[in-house]
């Protein structure tokens, strides 16, 4: 089968055009993540995208739906617990996943009838998305892609030095405040894509890779996204055609886009 | 003269212990203040809960004539960290990105920097000699120069106020030398107002025309020259600094 032929089913075409989205959309802001130690929040808050996508599946309504507003929530209850509780941000990421997970767990146990469905969202599966799960990612995409670019210079310096920001009159808390939610957003995009266990090597992997070889951060931000599009494009190409998991098969060849610049820094060094 | 920074009272705490007590002292257009003290002193935290950073227990500050929690020309104050350890060192920001954040503080929503922003950059890393350094990455560059990149930023927006602590420390002889005379040329042409924090007793005779002495409750404020090497500063400066003090400035 060649690759003409792949193209023409148009869920490989769906496939392509939702997971170009979120694969640019995750690069993106895991750049922004990455470098403000903030890569497990991604981890976290794909935990309770489990709770939510459950609470969706038990009250019978689109999971997607239901699983936006309360990640986003989520998001924001991770920062106001880490700011107001004194507790660390790690810390704060584990008490909010851990209830999403117990959630979804009870939800899964007290409804008897949705769990093939709730654990098919684990490890996703972008060849199986439909034609509105399509534009909502399409639509929350391009929304996360123009908020980073309106404040791509407030984020740039509340990465680069925070308390510098915060006397130049840049509103950090708030900087954060809007980095958690496109998190959030991004995360539930993501779940279709490679499923809840693997959403955050979608965010962290890219960026990492980038930051390996990048001179500049316009640069790591246009590597990122290329080594992210390619390895979903490729992903979903060589899980059809050899029939791997597709999620699992984008996550590893971000992986070996990682060991390959990691080596070609190391030789370019000696 | 209008008052640039007016303080009233100022206490600021850390939990149960007290960093400052009652601070109060009104900074001029133009002056040049040396701020000084002992380690643990409060010079550090008195800078930062001037810009914001800190919130004070009691007392008030007024900036440009205007409360502080209601102040938003961020673009008149220009600010010199004392260690750069909130620098992200695997963010790779170049010399010329790192100036231009002390441009931000003067755009408004959403902030777009243009050519003539960039050329501004050109002319200002060539008036401090890092003009060849504009493209290299901040944590490629030594103590020193990252220091000088640090100060191209608090001077970006041009500020009417510039918060200096410890600028001096990384920089060798010469560089200080430079480094003053710019910060002079600054204070009195532009009519800058600086306040410096420093250990550095000679740069504050030679360049100060005012001394703000605190070890967390204020001991001195005032000109220089109402400033005389006398027994009773010598709980607050070893006798050989007074006299660099005092001589220095004459």
């Amino acid at each position: 089968m060649d690759i003409i032929q792949i193209l023409q089913y148009s869920f490989i075409q769906k496939a392509f055009i939702a997971g170009s989205f979120v694969a640019i959309t995750c690069s993106s802001l895991g750049l922004f993540l990455v470098l403000r130690k903030m890569s497990l929040i991604g981890d976290g808050l794909s935990h309770v995208s489990f709770g939510a996508i459950a609470l969706g599946l038990f009250f019978g309504v689109y999971p997607m739906y239901v699983a936006v507003p309360v990640v986003v929530l989520a998001s924001i209850l991770i920062l106001k617990i880490s700011e107001k509780a004194r507790v660390y941000g790690d810390a704060a990421i584990g008490i909010v996943s851990a209830v999403g997970i117990a959630g979804g767990v009870i939800l899964a146990s007290l409804s008897k009838g949705f769990n093939v469905d709730l654990f098919s969202y684990l490890f996703g599966n972008i060849l199986a998305i439909s034609m509105s799960e399509v534009v909502l990612s399409i639509i929350l995409s391009a929304v996360v892609l123009l908020v980073i670019s309106f404040f791509y210079w407030d984020l740039f310096s509340a990465t680069f030095d925070e308390e510098y920001a915060k006397t130049t009159g840049i509103k950090t808390n708030f900087i954060n405040t809007l980095l958690t939610a496109l998190t959030a957003i991004t995360v539930v995009l993501s779940v279709k894509v490679v499923g809840i266990m693997l959403v955050s090597a979608l965010l962290i992997l890219p960026a990492v890779s980038a930051l390996q070889i990048s001179k500049k951060f316009k640069t790591a931000l246009l590597l990122g996204g290329v080594f992210s599009l390619v390895s979903v494009i490729s992903g979903i190409i060589i899980s059809f055609v050899l029939d791997l998991p597709p999620g699992a098969t984008i996550v590893m060849l971000n992986a070996i886009f990682f060991a390959l610049v990691f080596t070609y820094k190391k030789l370019h060094k000696r | 003269m209008s008052s640039i920074v007016e303080i009233k009272n100022l206490s600021v705490s850390y939990g149960a212990t007290c960093a400052l007590e009652k601070i109060s002292c009104q900074i001029e257009k133009g002056d040049f203040v040396g701020l000084v003290g002992p380690n643990g002193g409060g010079k550090t935290t008195l800078a930062k809960t001037i810009l914001g950073l800190i919130p004070s227990h009691s007392g008030n500050i007024l900036l440009f004539g205007e409360n502080l929690k209601g102040f938003t020309d961020y673009s008149k104050i220009g600010y010199l960290p004392q260690k750069h350890t909130g620098i992200n060192p695997l963010f790779p920001a170049t010399v010329a990105e790192v100036v231009i954040l002390g441009l931000l503080s003067a755009k408004k929503w959403p902030k777009k920097i243009n050519q003539n922003d960039w050329y501004n950059v050109d002319g200002l890393c060539e008036s401090l000699g890092i003009v060849n350094l504009k493209n290299k990455l901040i944590f490629e560059l030594s103590g020193g120069q990252q220091q000088k990149v640090m100060l191209a930023r608090a001077l970006a927006s041009e500020p009417e106020l510039l918060i200096l602590d410890e600028p001096s420390t990384a920089l060798d002889p010469a560089s200080r030398e430079v480094f003053f005379t710019r910060l002079k040329e600054l204070n009195s042409q532009k009519q800058t107002t600086i306040i410096l924090i420093t250990h550095d007793t000679g740069y504050i005779g030679q360049y100060a025309n005012k001394l703000l002495y605190i070890d967390r409750k204020m001991v001195f404020f005032g000109k220089i020259t109402d400033f005389c090497p006398s027994g009773e500063m010598e709980s607050c400066f070893e006798k050989s600094d007074q006299h660099i003090i005092w001589h220095q400035h004459k």
